[in-house]
C-alpha cells in the first residue's frame, strides 16, 4: 500500500527534473505567462548573458498592468508605458512567444486569460511575474508568482528552483447563504487567519462549500491565496473544471482531451493524505464582507462596526490598527454600513470575469449610480467584454452611469491613469487595500462585485441583501 | 549576477513595522521602466517625500545617520504583496545590503536571494533589542556576518541566526543560478522526453 498523497504531492512529484540537495529541486514549468512590467528586465538579462528562451511554445505574453483602459486606446498610456508595451512586443516577436496584444480580443489581465484560453490546465505548473498567479490554481494547477530574476530563470531553463512547501488544507464547510459571494468567503478567511496565516504554504481549498462554487468563483478564492501569504492555492479538478475547459483554444482536444481528463481525475488528494496544517471555516452564517483598514485582513461583516485598537491586546497590532484608521479616516465603533463613498471600481484579476459582471449588473439593473460618484467597470479580458456586450450587460452598466472600459489591471494596480484621488474613498472588487495602492492617499474598501454595485447606487456602503426590500434611490 | 558577500558592517535603520508591502517599498510610479537601475530614488517614496516632493523629516531614512543605512531592521512579514523585484532593486540601489526581520513574505525572500540582498531572520525579542540599541546609539555600526551566521549589535551583543545552506552559499559565492541550472541539461532533456510521453497535452499545444 502506497502512502496517500495530496494533490500538491502528486503535482510536485510529476515535475521534479533534478534534486539539487539541501531540500531543493529543479521543477519543470509547464506554462509561463509574461506581462509588460516584470518581463523587460528578464529579457535584458537573458540577452546580456547570450542565452535563449528555451520553450517559446510554453510561454505566452500580454500587456495588462499599465495599459490604458480608455475606449479607442492606443499604446499611449502613462509616461514610460508605451516603451514597456513596445518592449514586450519586440521581445515576444524576437523569441517566438505568442503575444495577445492590444486590439486582440484575447488580450486581458494575465490571470483572466490564462484559464479563459485554456493555457492553464489541471495538474500543470504555471508561473508568472505577478503575485496573483495563484488565481489559476482554481483549475487544479500549481501556480505561483515569481520575481523578475526567476522569470529569467524560467525563460532560460523552463524550470524553477523550489523547496517543497509545507502544505495546508483549508476546508470550507456548510452552505453559503444567498447574497454571499466567493469573495466574501475568501475575505472572511483572510480576516480569520491573517495575511501571514499561510506564509510559505502550498494550500488546497476543499470542502462542500468549495465544491459548490462555479469555476470563476473558485478563481476568486484562489486569487487571494497570496493575501494569506501562501505560495499557491489550488482546488482539485472535478466535473466543473472539465466542463469549463473543454473546447478552449489551448486546451487539449480529441483523444488528447480524453487522456488528459483521465489523468486529471487522479489528481485529487488521496483519502488520508497528510497536510502540515488544517483549517476549517463554516460559511453557513457568513455575511457580505467589507474591509475597514489597509490590509486585506482588516475585514468585517457589512453589519459590523470598525474595531477599536484599544481593545487589541497585542501592542504591535494595536499600533498597526491605529495607523490604518488614521490613513483610512475612520473612527473605532463606526458602523461600516452607510459610510459614504466617492468611487466604485469593478474589475481586477479577483473579480472581472463574466459572472462578476453579471452579479454587479443584476444589482444595477434599473438603478442609477448616486450623484457625484464615479464608477468604473473594467472587464478582465476582451472576451469577457465581448460576452458582456452580447448579453447586454454593457448597456446595464452605462445606463446606470458606469464607465464601460477596455480590459486591463486598471484601478487595482493603479499603474495606468486609473487612480483614486488622495483622500477619496473607493469600494473596489480588487484584492489589496494597501496604503496608496489605488493612488497616493486613496482609501480602498474591498468587497464583492454585488456589494460594490450596491455601494455605487447608494453612494454609501450598504448590505446588498437589503436591496430587494428597499428602493435605494429614496433612502440616501 | 550578484556580487559575493561575506559580511556587512554599517549603520542599521529601524523600521519595525509589520506587513510592510512591496507597494510601500517601491510605489507604482517608479515601476514604469524597462530598466532595473536607479530605483533607489523611489524607495519608500510615499513615506520619504510629501506631495511636493519634499523629504518628510520624521521618516527614518530621512534622518542622519540612518539615511546612510546599509542594514534595515524590519517587522514581520516584510515584503508582502506584489511580486515586484523592483522592491529589492530599490533597496539595494539606496545602499541597503541586509534586511533583518522576524519573517519575510515568500516571493520577496526569493527575490532577495537572487540579487544578493541578505535577508536575515531573527526573533521578535532579538529584533526589539537591536531596534532599542540603534535608537540609543544611531551612529554605531552593526555587523552581519554571513560566514559565521551572527549579528553583532552596536552594544557588542551577538545574535546567531540560521540560514538555509543554499541561501547562505549563494550570498557567499554570488552564484550564477541560471548557469548552474543549465548544467542540468541532460536531466532536463530526459524529463522532457518522459513527460512528452506521459502528458503530451502539456507539450503539444495548438498554435495561436
Amino acid at each position: 500500500m502506497t502512502t496517500p498523497r495530496s494533490i500538491i504531492d502528486k503535482i510536485w512529484d510529476q515535475h521534479v527534473v533534478a534534486d539539487l540537495g539541501d531540500g531543493r529541486v529543479l521543477l519543470h514549468i509547464d506554462r509561463h505567462m509574461l506581462h509588460e512590467v516584470t518581463s523587460p528586465q528578464a529579457y535584458a538579462g537573458l540577452a546580456a548573458a547570450g542565452r535563449r528562451l528555451r520553450r517559446p511554445d510554453l510561454t505566452f505574453a500580454t500587456a495588462d498592468h499599465i495599459v490604458s483602459t480608455e475606449n479607442g486606446r492606443t499604446d499611449d498610456t502613462v509616461p514610460g508605458g508605451p516603451e514597456m508595451i513596445r518592449a514586450l512586443r519586440a521581445n515576444a516577436e524576437s523569441t517566438g512567444v505568442a503575444l495577445f496584444d492590444l486590439g486582440d480580443v484575447r488580450q486581458g489581465i494575465v490571470h483572466v486569460i490564462a484559464p479563459e484560453l485554456g493555457i492553464a490546465l489541471p495538474g500543470a505548473t504555471l508561473v508568472c511575474g505577478d503575485s496573483h498567479t495563484s488565481t489559476v490554481g482554481a483549475l487544479g494547477a500549481m501556480a505561483w508568482g515569481i520575481g523578475t530574476s526567476e522569470v529569467e530563470h524560467v525563460m532560460a531553463t523552463q524550470t524553477a528552483i523550489l523547496r517543497r512547501p509545507p502544505t495546508m488544507r483549508i476546508t470550507f464547510t456548510g452552505t453559503r447563504p444567498a447574497g454571499v459571494s466567493a469573495k466574501d468567503m475568501v475575505l472572511k478567511l483572510i480576516a480569520t487567519i491573517g495575511t501571514a496565516g499561510a506564509t510559505g504554504y502550498g494550500v488546497e481549498y476543499a470542502g462542500p462549500a468549495i465544491r459548490a462554487l462555479s469555476m470563476e468563483e473558485r478563481m476568486t478564492v484562489c486569487n487571494m491565496s497570496v493575501e494569506l501569504g501562501a505560495r499557491f492555492g489550488l482546488i482539485a479538478p472535478d466535473a466543473v473544471t472539465f466542463a469549463y475547459l473543454q473546447g478552449r483554444p489551448f486546451a487539449p482536444a480529441g483523444d488528447l482531451w480524453e487522456r488528459a481528463v483521465e489523468a486529471w481525475r487522479a489528481l485529487a488528494s488521496d483519502p488520508g493524505a497528510r497536510f502540515d496544517a488544517e483549517i476549517e471555516l463554516d460559511v453557513s452564517t457568513l455575511t457580505p464582507q467589507v474591509s475597514w483598514g489597509t490590509s486585506p485582513q482588516d475585514c468585517i461583516g457589512v453589519g459590523d462596526t470598525v474595531p477599536d485598537p484599544e481593545c487589541e491586546a497585542d501592542p504591535k497590532r494595536r499600533q498597526a490598527m491605529r495607523r490604518a484608521l488614521d490613513y483610512i479616516g475612520l473612527e473605532p465603533g463606526t458602523p461600516i454600513r452607510d459610510l459614504p463613498v466617492d468611487m466604485v471600481f469593478i474589475g481586477s484579476c479577483t473579480n472581472s470575469r463574466i459572472e462578476d459582471l453579471r452579479a454587479a449588473a443584476a444589482v444595477l439593473k434599473g438603478r442609477r449610480v448616486a450623484a457625484g460618484l464615479r464608477a468604473l467597470v473594467v472587464p478582465g479580458s476582451g472576451q469577457v467584454r465581448r460576452q458582456a456586450e452580447a448579453e447586454g450587460l454593457d448597456r446595464v452598466f452605462t445606463a446606470a452611469g458606469f464607465e464601460w472600459r477596455e480590459p486591463g489591471c486598471s484601478m487595482c494596480a493603479g499603474m495606468n491613469a486609473d487612480r483614486v484621488p488622495p483622500g477619496k474613498r473607493c469600494v473596489a472588487t480588487s484584492n489589496r487595500n494597501f496604503e496608496g495602492r489605488q493612488g497616493p492617499g486613496a482609501r480602498t474598501h474591498l468587497a464583492s462585485p454585488a456589494t460594490a454595485a450596491a455601494a455605487a447606487v447608494a453612494g454609501r456602503i450598504v448590505d446588498v441583501r437589503s436591496l430587494a426590500a428597499h428602493s435605494l434611490e429614496g433612502s440616501a | 549576477m550578484p556580487e559575493p558577500i561575506h559580511r556587512i558592517t554599517g549603520i542599521a535603520a529601524p523600521l519595525p513595522r509589520a506587513n510592510v508591502d512591496t507597494d510601500a517599498i517601491i510605489p507604482k510610479a517608479h515601476l514604469l521602466t524597462i530598466h532595473r537601475s536607479g530605483l533607489g530614488a523611489g524607495l519608500f517614496s510615499e513615506w520619504r517625500f510629501d506631495d511636493d516632493g519634499r523629504e518628510r523629516p520624521d521618516f527614518v531614512l530621512n534622518q542622519a545617520p540612518w539615511r546612510e543605512a546599509k542594514i534595515l531592521l524590519a517587522g514581520e512579514n516584510f515584503g508582502c504583496g506584489s511580486s515586484r523585484e523592483h522592491a529589492v532593486w530599490s533597496l539595494m540601489d539606496f545602499g541597503i545590503r541586509c534586511v533583518i526581520a522576524p519573517s519575510f513574505a515568500s516571493i520577496f525572500h526569493e527575490n532577495c536571494q537572487k540579487n544578493g540582498l541578505a535577508a536575515v531572520t531573527l526573533d521578535e525579542t532579538a529584533l526589539a533589542h537591536l531596534v532599542a540599541v540603534v535608537q540609543a546609539m544611531p551612529a554605531a555600526t552593526m555587523t552581519v556576518d554571513i560566514e559565521t551566521c551572527r549579528v553583532t549589535a552596536p552594544d557588542g551583543r551577538e545574535f546567531p541566526f540560521t540560514m538555509e545552506a543554499a541561501r547562505r552559499q549563494a550570498l557567499l559565492e554570488g552564484l550564477d543560478e541560471i548557469g548552474a541550472s543549465l548544467r542540468h541539461d541532460a536531466a532536463m532533456a530526459a524529463f522532457e522526453a518522459r513527460d512528452r510521453a506521459q502528458r503530451p497535452w502539456i507539450h503539444a499545444l495548438p498554435t495561436a
